[in-house]
């Protein structure tokens, strides 16, 4: 085997080949070899890096040097400077928006300096299509352990002791899940890999899938050794297609290896794994409805209990776990609960990858240890608002979680402090937002996702939300009254209290959570017909400052409604009811005569 | 059986481990409001998709409310069922509910039998609370000979969706699109003649507001009537008159024979027939066809089908046309009593009462809607003339003696006319689930024995479980009978004799639950299932009550044969009783 002294880590998720990271590959590969350098340095595509935002992304190990933004035409200089002669090259390493200096060593990046990296360990590390590399990484040695080791109940009981909450949501504690999935006696039981990732933004799961695929395969066996289940199924949505790609390959390797079959390391334990694919929609992450879809009915919820521990895949006793959640589980094994459990805040332990989006500099995958602050997150990590604007809400926990403020930036994040504070975990969705977001704007934007996505088999939700995203409408629209404030309020409420699944119970979240952080805006919306952020359209006043207005007429020529009229050289005005508060005028005006309020 | 304690607004109720919420309150009678949960005890039908979410409940210690229709009792629950939070959840949903519903009661065909509409008044919903112009869901209209969707009254509640899925498994409607314009539809949103529809109707008997409703032919009635012109005679089926009453106040099980036909008559039909006289002539030529096939395959023809499968009911006819094409040849080809009548009258009764057949009108009354559709079928038609021309049901014949001012209740009890008019106790019983192979056995025994039958009832072939058998002693040959009511059922049983598992010679099969009294054209249920279990009863007190029993003994029914058709199987029985089935099937 070649022992090479530099690889070439070249990020293959699905952002950067977007970029065309597949043809940075081609051209790194076809550079060292017109060099002669094949024996030095190797080209590897991995798995995503978090740091989207800078992509592409070429890293150079051993000396943890960081290429953003790479263009194909930059593979030649790479090679000839860096892998040649070893210098690196200055223009594509990372620059700190702060100090304005390139960074030589990710490692003193801010965006990585406060991660810590346990699911995501592999991500942007090894080839996700070549088992070895997985093994070399301690790869399929936690369930090595386990078979020779461990009885299921010790196993089960290792993983209980770690901590570890379900990351999907929930988080509920995952050892006590298998745990109940065990004690149910069957002569069929299922282990089922949640891997249908639907809030919008979050795309940590199909991260790990296409940057780790193996880590998910020996946790599920792992689990089913536990469980008692032969079979396992990863339901993943088909819009992603990379990581159903990688992960066929892998579970084709693995079985190559014997890591999975029939007689999985000779041990007598037989664990298959197959894929099933979702259409994509938001309610089919909830447990039951993802088992409907499974078993080919409508995807939508029923009530619990009977819970899939009990009764789930065609009728059997299922579990259900996230992607993430899974990724963790081999190296708990692997370095022990205690570790494990010595990372994060009192009752949530470990790590949480965040998807970091919106108003941010650093938009990408982050993976920090429970208990960390917002304001560390959003400041440090992701490196403060863009274009300098002021910080005003995030978002956390996906469309049916709700917004935390300023007086949150030093609340640790976990998941009970986040449900405390009226959000919550979810599967680690964070859009941040600035001054220019209006909030009533804002709820009605996650409203519309959820009204889209509710499946319509329980009237709060198919109807209620509905209503509450048509009030919201009407509000910003600048139709809205007090009383629809306050039913606004209720309905939320009612919603919450009596919608049959998770998407019901929390999708007015977005509305509760700014009425009661932002109900200023809510009021000012629908007592003076004002959006405090100047988002909402319907409410911005155009009017003409008579002493700056020179009577030039570009307005009048601009309108499109022939909403202003005026006679020429002297001050113009603008017809309120007919103007459509498109903002030409605004453009057009030469002497910043037009106000917009 | 362990047992649980709970408190239920305050009042402490011991239950079974596994009761809901909803059936512990029941014990101590508090009737919570539901509207998606629909339990048919008797006949084990249930429903319980959990999604209306009215029934919620507040228990303590639990984040959000609990819907009581499914959610079992635990150990110590306390349960408040009319706290603020949840009259206020209620009503709020209920709003929810209406806001998406057409304001339409006055005109809509459900109004009075619309359990939307009462639980509106029993919450108080006085105003709906929702946005000026809110979006309402709109959908394609589609209308059937049998029946008529609006969909746009739908409230999601799925009862029709498990019934036709999990009860008939005929598969026509599911819940189709997402969020608020989820529906229930057929596949594709074809039309229901283009689907797996069999018309059983039984999606109308439970939709809890006018989503569904019968195809109303009343006005074609109320024409006919008043065309001097036209000979209008009416035929009721046996299970009308165990069920009309209820239209009028009457307690279930109420038999109305003798003021249904005062009733008919009043309202200007010319004469006033029994559908029963029509079941005896069934009974004549099934019973014959039965015991043909039987003694040819006692006699060791091995080219003989059986079992013989009833073929009366006109749902399960258009289910094995179109599910079970491969086995078209063993049904009976009886047709059934409701067109046996229709050709009878229109030949041997029009030449008595000397009309012409384009001027006599058959309108026959049943419980059903399958029967709308099976008299437009061609092969009931001479030259474009149907045999019967109209067919409503018990609800729409309430509804065209309510129109007409009629007091029903204080009508006298009068006699049908003759010759169609007389029947017996074995014709009632088609009414109900076992009755036509009861029927067919008191018969089939005489002709096949040549003995008096003493014991006239056969305890053993009643009953409301789904599927049924029993063997019946033919003096010394064993007769074996199958009996099924629902179409998922007779799926079981049909699937059963494709593997060859059975051993039966006749097969009796109705597609409504409990039979023809279940049927989806009689007064609404509204989920209790005792009035069907009263309907059943009654069906059976009349039939005790019948001076004659045994259909071959109907002196009408010999004078029949003796005038006109010559024998059961007679070639003229052939062309005027019996049909033949074609390959329906859908892809």
């Amino acid at each position: 085997m070649a022992h090479y002294k530099m690889h070439l880590l070249v990020c293959g998720g699905t952002g950067c080949r977007a970029s065309q990271s597949d043809k940075i590959v081609e051209n790194l590969t076809a550079e060292i070899e017109k060099l002669g350098l094949e024996n030095d340095a190797q080209v590897v595509t991995t798995g995503c890096f978090g740091f989207c935002e800078k992509g592409p992304i070429v890293k150079v190990v051993p000396d943890n040097t960081f290429y953003t933004q790479v263009k194909l035409e930059d593979c030649a200089e790479i090679v000839k400077e860096h892998v040649l002669k070893g210098r690196k090259v200055k223009r594509l390493l990372y620059e700190d928006p702060e100090t304005k200096k390139h960074i030589e060593d990710s490692k003193h990046m801010g965006f990585y300096q406060k991660q810590l990296r346990i699911a995501l360990r592999n991500c942007g590390f090894i080839d996700p299509e070549n088992i070895d590399e997985y093994i070399a990484r301690e790869g399929y040695a936690a369930i090595a352990k386990i078979l020779e080791e461990m009885t299921p109940q010790e196993a089960i009981d290792v993983l209980k002791k770690s901590g570890l909450r379900g990351r999907g949501g929930g988080g509920f504690p995952t050892g006590l899940k298998w745990e109940f999935a065990s004690k149910n006696m069957a002569d069929q039981k299922y282990v089922v890999c949640n891997a249908d990732e639907g809030d919008p933004g979050a795309f940590m799961d199909r991260s790990i899938l296409e940057g780790d695929p193996h880590s998910v395969i020996e946790a599920m066996a792992i689990c089913g050794y536990c469980i008692g289940a032969t079979k396992g199924l990863v339901y993943i949505r088909a819009e992603y297609p990379l990581a159903i790609k990688r992960l066929q390959t892998a579970l084709k390797q693995a079985r190559e290896y014997g890591l999975l079959g029939e007689d999985i390391m000779g041990t007598g334990f037989g664990f298959e794994i197959e894929l099933k694919f979702g259409a994509g929609a938001f309610v089919c992450g909830e447990e039951t409805a993802l088992i409907h879809s499974m078993e080919g009915n409508r995807g939508e919820p029923t009530v619990k209990p009977p819970f899939p521990a009990e009764k789930g895949y065609l009728g059997k006793p299922t579990n259900v776990n996230n992607v993430e959640t899974l990724a963790n589980i081999p190296v708990i094994f692997n370095k022990g609960a205690s570790w494990f459990s010595s990372i994060g805040s009192e009752k949530s332990k470990g790590t949480k990858v965040f998807a970091l989006a919106g108003k941010i500099n650093n938009v990408g995958l982050i993976e920090v240890p429970m208990g960390i602050t917002l304001r560390e997150v959003i400041f440090e990590i992701g490196g403060g608002i863009k274009n300098g604007k002021k910080f005003k809400a995030v978002q956390t926990g996906g469309p049916s979680g709700g917004c935390l403020t300023e007086k949150h930036l030093d609340t640790p994040i976990d998941f009970d402090n986040l449900l405390a504070a009226g959000s919550m975990m979810g599967s680690g969705g964070m859009i941040v937002m600035d001054e220019d977001d209006c909030m009533v704007a804002m709820a009605k934007f996650y409203l519309e996702f959820t009204v889209e996505e509710s499946c319509g088999k329980c009237a709060p939700c198919r109807v209620g939300n509905k209503r509450l995203h048509e009030i919201l409408e009407k509000i910003c629209a600048g139709k809205g009254t007090e009383d629809d404030l306050e039913y606004l309020q209720n309905l939320s409420k009612v919603i919450k209290d009596t919608a049959l699944c998770g998407l019901g119970q929390t999708s007015p979240n977005p509305v509760l959570s700014t009425l009661e952080h932002f109900y200023d805006e809510y009021l000012a919306h629908v007592r003076e017909r004002i959006c405090i952020a100047g988002s909402c359209k319907a409410l911005k006043l155009y009017t003409i400052i008579a002493d700056k207005c020179t009577g030039c007429t570009a307005c009048t020529r601009a309108c499109p409604v022939g909403a202003i009229t005026g006679e020429k050289r002297q001050p113009h005005v603008i017809d309120a009811d007919k103007c459509i508060r498109c903002g030409a005028c605004y453009d057009k005006c030469k002497f910043s005569a037009i106000h917009v309020q | 059986m362990e047992k649980i304690k709970l408190t239920i607004d305050n009042i402490e109720v011991e239950v079974d481990k596994g009761t809901t919420i909803y059936k512990a309150a029941k014990q101590i009678g508090i009737d919570i409001p539901v509207l998606c949960y629909m339990n048919l005890e008797h006949l084990n039908i249930e429903n319980r998709p959990g999604g209306c979410r009215i029934c919620v409940v507040e228990v303590e210690g639990r984040r959000n409310l609990a819907p009581s229709c499914s959610t079992e009792c635990t150990p110590g629950m306390v349960v408040k069922t009319h706290t603020i939070r949840v009259l206020n959840a209620r009503k709020t949903v209920l709003e929810l509910i209406l806001s998406d519903h057409p304001s339409s009661c006055l005109t809509c065909s459900s109004s009075g039998q619309c359990d939307l509409q009462d639980l509106a008044q029993r919450l108080g919903i006085r105003e709906i609370h929702a946005v000026e112009n809110a979006m309402v869901s709109t959908y394609r209209k589609d209308c059937s000979p049998a029946l008529n969707r609006d969909m746009d009254k739908c409230i999601m509640c799925r009862k029709c969706e498990t019934v036709c899925n999990d009860v008939q498994t005929v598969g026509a409607l599911s819940a189709v699109n997402r969020g608020f314009m989820s529906v229930v539809a057929t596949a594709f949103e074809q039309d229901l003649v283009d689907s797996t529809c069999t018309f059983c109707g039984q999606c109308v008997a439970v939709c809890p507001t006018g989503a569904l409703t019968p195809f109303d032919d009343t006005n074609k009635i109320i024409r006919a009537l008043s065309d001097p012109s036209k000979t209008v005679i009416v035929q009721t089926a046996p299970a009308v008159r165990a069920a009309l009453g209820e239209e009028f106040g009457l307690p279930a099980g109420t038999l109305v024979t003798g003021k249904m036909v005062a009733a008919l008559r009043t309202l200007g039909f010319d004469k006033v027939f029994d559908t029963d006289f029509a079941a005896d002539l069934t009974i004549m030529e099934e019973g014959t066809e039965l015991l043909s096939r039987l003694s040819r395959f006692l006699e060791g023809d091995k080219s003989v089908k059986l079992p013989l499968l009833t073929s009366c009911c006109p749902a399960w006819v258009n289910f094995f046309e179109c599910f079970y094409p491969d086995m078209l040849d063993i049904p009976s080809t009886a047709r059934s009593p409701q067109q046996m009548f229709g050709a009878i009258a229109k030949t041997y009764l029009a030449d008595q009462m000397k009309v012409k057949r384009e001027d006599l009108v058959v309108v026959s009354v049943m419980p059903c809607l399958a029967k709308k559709f099976e008299c437009e079928r061609e092969e009931f038609a001479v030259e474009g003339n149907p045999d019967v021309d109209f067919s409503i049901s018990t609800r729409e014949l309430a509804g065209l003696i309510k129109a007409a001012n009629i007091n029903f209740n204080n009508l006298p009890e009068e006699d049908y006319d003759n010759p169609m008019g007389e029947s017996t106790g074995a014709s009632v019983i088609f009414g109900v689930t076992g009755g036509v192979i009861e029927a067919a056995c008191r018969t089939a025994y005489e002709l096949f024995t040549g003995k008096k039958l003493e014991k006239i009832d056969f305890e053993e072939l009643r009953g409301i479980e789904g599927i049924r058998s029993a063997t019946i002693d033919f003096d010394g040959t064993p007769i074996n009978i199958g009996i099924a009511h629902t179409l998922g059922n007779a799926r079981k049983l049909l699937d059963g004799i494709r593997a060859g598992m059975y051993n039966f010679h006749a097969i009796e099969i109705m597609a409504c639950p409990g039979g023809c009294i279940g049927g989806a054209g009689q007064p609404l249920h509204h989920g209790d299932s005792n009035i069907l279990k009263a309907r059943y009863e009654a069906i059976y007190r009349e039939d005790a009550n019948k001076p004659i029993r045994k259909s071959h003994e109907n002196p009408y029914i010999v004078k029949l044969y003796e005038e006109f058709l010559g024998e059961p199987m007679s070639e003229k029985a052939h062309h005027l009783l019996h049909t033949c089935y074609f390959c329906k099937e859908k892809h």
